[in-house]
């Protein structure tokens, strides 16, 4: 027996990145944004979504959402009542959504109809970071009751983070939440990233949101 | 705990690189992984025992190296390591950097070193174009 060396150079993730890379590619050429919503479990990333699908649809925006979970289709029923196409993806104990998955669940939808897709994650702050979606723009969401160093504590999910939301924002004062701690925090592991303060119950920050999305979609000509 | 589906695509991966060594038997896997990555090392490693067995890798080493993120500082106008993930400030003048970071996200299998059956290795031995050319093929899928 002999034994050599053989360089690979090859990604671990790479079947997925090609995935994700098609579906990008799909994506821009439809002329839909393509949104993937992070956080971990109970942050509200659900309750942030109805709100954003029914604001979106209530200005005549065309919308649809894919929602993951490990079981059950609660989010996708709760997101349907915004009245846009919502499908749930169950991933069966596997802690993330990958982009074959999504790419499946794509079937049959008309992508060229659409101004916005939005992509619900499994809550978890550690995996979905891996795996590349597709996505314009990856939001990283975070609730006054988890406390201000979570980005510091996760700090691979917040990095890759195209936009930062802060949730619960109405009961930031019985939690004793440390606004201007948790800002620097946020912008100490992604520095320069927008950072919006919502509450899906007050309505508060979603305006701003809305503007954002609106230009994301369609950049101001300078 | 994402960990069982990247030794899965290590497994994967290097299964099909191995068509070009019939025979061969893996001696050890050298994996790349940013410090970024968010992969444990022992949860890797844990994993790979069980993912590898009945495979060419059963019984092999995975030999991780960690990389440090290293981001472009504009003020300083170069490039600097970061002691850690908790901060994305230049070291060297203070100044936080928004750029996307140089090097920290990798997750890749560098090189496999294997252990080849004698006849196969002498028959690559006389045409060496012929491993390598195999080789480049794989890359390429």
């Amino acid at each position: 027996m002999t034994t050599r060396i053989v360089e690979l150079r090859r990604g671990i993730l790479k079947k997925n990145d090609e995935l994700a890379a098609g579906l990008r590619g799909r994506f821009a050429a439809a002329g839909v944004l393509t949104l993937n919503l992070v956080s971990s479990p109970g942050t509200g990333k659900t309750a942030f979504l109805e709100q954003t699908l029914r604001e979106l649809r209530a200005r005549g925006a065309r919308v649809a959402a894919l929602v993951g979970d490990l079981e059950t289709d609660n989010d996708a029923r709760r997101l349907a009542a915004s009245g846009a196409p919502v499908r749930q993806i169950n991933t069966h104990g596997i802690c993330h959504l990958d982009a074959e998955m999504v790419e499946k669940r794509l079937d049959g939808w008309e992508l060229a109809g659409l101004d916005y897709l939005f992509i619900e994650n499994v809550g978890n702050l550690v995996c979905p970071s891996s795996y590349d979606l597709g996505e314009k723009i990856r939001v990283a969401l975070l609730s006054v009751t988890e406390g201000e160093d979570k980005p510091l504590k996760y700090p691979t999910l917040f990095n890759s983070a195209d936009a930062a939301v802060i949730t619960k924002i109405d009961l930031a004062e019985p939690c004793c939440f440390d606004r201007e701690l948790a800002l620097m925090n946020i912008n100490e592991i992604r520095p320069g990233i927008r950072i919006f303060e919502t509450s899906a119950k007050s309505g508060a920050g979603i305006e701003e949101w809305l503007e954002y999305l609106a230009e994301a979609r369609m950049p101001r000509r300078q | 705990m994402h960990e069982l589906s990247i030794v899965s695509s290590i497994v994967e991966t290097v299964t099909e690189s191995l068509a070009a060594y019939p025979g061969a038997r893996v001696v050890e896997v050298r994996l790349r992984v940013g410090a970024l990555a968010s992969v444990i090392q022992e949860s890797l490693e844990f994993c790979y025992g069980i993912a590898t067995e009945g495979t060419a890798l059963e019984g092999s080493r995975l030999a991780v190296t960690t990389l440090p993120v290293v981001v472009h500082c504009a003020p300083c106008g170069q490039d600097v390591e970061l002691a850690g993930v908790q901060s994305f400030r230049c070291p060297r003048c203070g100044e936080l950097v928004s750029e996307e970071p140089l090097q920290g996200r990798e997750l890749e299998i560098e090189s496999i070193e294997i252990e080849e059956a004698i006849e196969a290795a002498r028959r690559s031995d006389d045409d060496p174009d012929c491993g390598v050319a195999a080789g480049n093929s794989e890359e390429e899928r």
